[in-house]
Parts: structure tokens; sequence; C-alpha cells
């Protein structure tokens, strides 16, 4: 902190680099690349959603939107990812309180506000499939089951990792370390749900209307 | 610099729930921490903005397809907006600007690849048009 001593007399202290640098930017730098993370998997599902943009409309002859798609459940299942974003919220707020107990009911509602979603997903899958729709049908359908598919995928994914982190809370409490990684957790369950807004939107909203 | 803020922003989280909010601003300006009010803002508006276009469309309220189109997409605009401030906590200074340029890099190649592709690929259906039975035997005549 101090280079007073080094410097010239009457010259302004010289600032080389930050002394402090090792203890603070660590976990600053975690919450920085998970973010660079985040961003690089918007890619993948830009991508994607460029491929539905591109073949959504190629039915081959085969079924539409307008004959697959049930509105009233797609409100459902993004009902449940919205109601699991602010279970999530409450449970980053009980975390900065050090409630174990209360964090870990949190996580556990998010969870099953998860497990809801990726189950009515799964029906809504087989449902199609028992329609005669699937991802080989028209390259509607391909394009459609790889986008939803792999969002339903991270879905998946981070509620397995949600379980393992509830395991580490219980197993050594609200340590630093399982704060940081409750912290990348929040933010991807976050990003998912903002994913899913695009896929409503675009995929179930808009292929409805046409 | 921005790191010490951060740490900071925990404790005065806390002091929500004793005499007032007066001091909680400080605590979502930095990283991963929100309030209650702060969820339950963005909360709100993402079922408002979740419900509207849901209405739109299983109502049939506008007659033409390609406003409620226009209308529906800016509306899902809007919502990824609050999801990044209310949620995940973007600002313009968190991480020291860093998160913020991140995004706006993402952002940029998102719409290059999405309008890129979308007008591509549309001119080259439709130079390739006469590719359904129906145009095929037209041509054929």
């Amino acid at each position: 902190m101090m280079h007073a001593d080094t410097a010239p007399p009457g010259a302004a202290a010289p600032v080389f680099y930050q002394t402090d640098e090792e203890g603070h930017h660590s976990e600053g730098s975690t919450m920085l690349g998970f973010w660079l993370y985040l961003m690089s998997d918007c890619l993948i599902f830009a991508t994607l959603f460029a491929t539905y943009g591109v073949l959504g409309r190629s039915y081959a002859a085969g079924p539409t939107p307008k004959d697959l798609f049930d509105l009233p459940g797609i409100a459902v299942n993004t009902a449940m990812l919205l109601f699991s974003s602010i279970t999530y919220g409450f449970a980053m707020l009980e975390m900065d309180r050090d409630r174990i107990k209360r964090t870990q009911v949190w996580l556990a509602i998010t969870g099953l506000f998860g497990v809801a979603f990726v189950a009515l997903e799964i029906r809504e899958f087989a449902h199609l499939f028992h329609e005669g729709a699937p991802p080989w049908r028209s390259a509607f359908l391909s394009s459609f089951y790889t986008l939803v598919g792999t969002h339903g995928l991270h879905v998946s994914m981070g509620i397995l990792w949600l379980v393992v982190l509830m395991v580490q809370v219980r197993k050594y409490g609200l340590i630093v370390e399982n704060k940081r990684r409750l912290m990348c957790l929040s933010m991807f369950w976050h990003f998912l749900d903002l994913i899913w807004i695009g896929v409503f939107t675009v995929v179930y909203l808009m292929g409805v209307l046409e | 610099m921005s790191a010490d803020a951060h740490h900071m922003a925990g404790p005065v989280g806390h002091g929500g729930a004793s005499a007032g909010h007066g001091h909680d601003p400080h605590a979502h300006s930095e990283g991963g921490h929100g309030t209650v009010q702060s969820y339950m803002t963005g909360f709100v508006l993402s079922v408002i903005l979740t419900v509207i276009p849901f209405w739109l469309v299983m109502g049939n309220v506008l007659d033409n397809s390609l406003v409620t189109t226009l209308v529906i997409l800016a509306l899902g605009g809007v919502q990824m907006v609050v999801h990044v401030v209310y949620f995940l906590h973007m600002s313009t200074k968190s991480e020291g600007g860093w998160t913020f340029m991140a995004l706006i890099f993402t952002i940029t190649l998102v719409v290059i690849m999405l309008a890129g592709s979308v007008w591509v690929m549309y001119h080259l259906n439709h130079n390739m048009m006469p590719m359904d039975a129906h145009d095929v035997m037209n041509n054929a005549r």
C-alpha cells in the first residue's frame, strides 16, 4: 500500500500494481469467469435459435406448431420456471443472513419447481411422439427438439448441481466456498429462465400465431 | 476497488430488517445480492410481461398477427432486461464494468448471428423457390 518511502521527494507516490489483489480478487474473478461462461452458453442458444428461425417453417407436409402446441400447458411450464427463479432469490437472501435451514428449504422448493418443469417437458415430448411428431419427421421438429431439449438438459443439470450443493451445505455449512458456488448456480438458474423467455416467445407463441 | 464494495454489500443488506430500508440501495449495486424488494419487483414485472403475451395469443386479442408478433417480441425483450437487472443483478458497474462489456459483446454477436441467418436463408429460400410439388408441376407444363 505504501510506496511513499521509495518515491523521490516532491513526486507523487507511484503505484505499480494493486498490492491487495490476492485475497480480494479470487471471488470477483470467479463471478466474472462464470459470467463469461454464461455468455458463451448464450451463443450456443443463439445458434440454436437461428437454426430454428431458418428451419422452423419447414414442415415437410407434417404437423405444424398450431396442430401440436398446447399453450395452457406451456403457460404452466413458464410459471414453474418463474416461481423457481423467485424462490432461488429467497434462498440467496437467506444465505446472506447465514440461515442454513431456511436457505435449504428455499433451495429444495426451487428444486421441486425445476423437477416439475422438466417433468412437464418430458410429458410434452412424449405426447408429441405419440401424435406422430418425432424429431425426424421434419426440419421444423428437428430444430424444435434441439432447441427446447438443450434448454431442458440445462435445467436438468441445474437440478443436479442444486442437489449437490444442498448436500455440500448440509455437510459443511454456509462457508465462503459454498456461498460462492450458490451464487454461480443462482446466475445459471436465472440465465436459464431468461433463455426460456426466448423459447416461449419465439417457438410457442409465434408458432401458434402463424 | 470494486471487490471492496462487494464485500461490504453483504453486511449492509442485513440492515433492512431493523430500522428502515434507507441504506439498502448499496446492497444491489454490486455482485450477486439483491433485496426482497428488488426480487419482488422483478417477479411482479416478469409475471405481467409473461401474462400479456400469452393473453394476446391465446385470446386472439389483436386481429393482425404481424402486430401481435412484434408486440410479443418486444415484451419478451423487455422481460429479458428485467431478468438481467433484477435477478442477475447486472449493472454497468458490476465487476468494474467487465460483465457489462461481455454482455454488450455477446448481444452484438447474437444480433448479427440471428438477423444474418434469417435474412440470408430467407433470400436463399426465395431464390430456390420451386421446391414443393405444386410449383414443380406448374413449371413442368
